[in-house]
């Protein structure tokens, strides 16, 4: 699969639940060619922003879609990496703010 | 000798910029200086996989400033929990990018702060 196809299956699943992909190409495309990257080191989609641990019990909270995106989204328009937005962040074409981490940092096993 | 060394070593690896760019930087808006910055003034703690921290190293290099790039997700083992450590102590949330500029720390990216750190 390569990033333009995983682009028109997620778009399928995620719009219907009011996640639209940054309509910034030069965000997604790099983003989703990382998930796919993930996949292949890791076996599962990771979160391309965060420090993965390696195993998937252990990094459920980021597997995307993270757990944090519902309040990501509803606080600041997108989520942490800025791939899933809200209708309304595409339609604003002003400066975007810069969402700040919200996974604790004990998630993190070192 | 130690000196001449250094600056030959960093003459080879590191392209010097050329007369356009000079002559541009002389008219540049950026209110820092760019030479100030040696190599290990500045450090990115960062993801292969992330495009903030992609965003935040083009940002520097148009900045024309030098910095040395960890990506901390293609480090393993005893390496990577070094390194983690050492994030710590700079950002204990462990995000990334997380730039170190002499003793500033930016985490994220954040274009204001950067030139905020650079200025300074």
């Amino acid at each position: 699969m390569d990033a333009k196809q995983l682009y028109e299956m997620l778009k399928k699943v995620q719009e219907p639940k009011g996640y639209y992909f940054n309509k910034d190409m030069e965000m997604t495309m790099p983003l989703l060619e990382s998930l796919l990257i993930n996949k292949e080191r890791l076996g599962y989609m990771a979160c391309p922003c965060r420090l993965a641990n390696g195993e998937y019990e252990a990094d459920k909270d980021i597997v995307c879609p993270c757990t944090y995106r519902e309040d990501d989204v509803k606080e600041y328009g997108a989520c942490y990496c800025a791939l899933y937005v809200s209708k309304e962040y595409n339609e604003d074409s002003g400066e975007k703010e810069v969402v700040p981490e919200r996974r604790p940092p004990e998630n993190i096993l070192f | 000798m130690a000196n001449f060394i250094s600056t030959l070593f960093k003459k080879l690896i590191f392209k010097e910029p050329d007369e356009a760019v000079r002559s541009d930087k002389q008219t540049s808006s950026k209110p820092f200086d760019m030479e100030a910055f040696q190599m290990n003034d500045i450090k990115v703690y960062a993801l292969s996989t992330c495009i903030h921290c992609r965003n935040a190293k083009k940002y520097l290099d148009e900045c024309g400033v030098k910095y040395e790039c960890i990506h901390v997700d293609e480090l393993s083992g005893d390496e990577r929990k070094q390194v983690v450590d050492e994030i710590k102590n700079h950002n204990p949330a462990v995000s990334f990018p997380t730039i170190i500029i002499k003793d500033k720390v930016v985490v994220g990216y954040h274009k204001d702060k950067i030139d905020k750190a650079l200025e300074d």
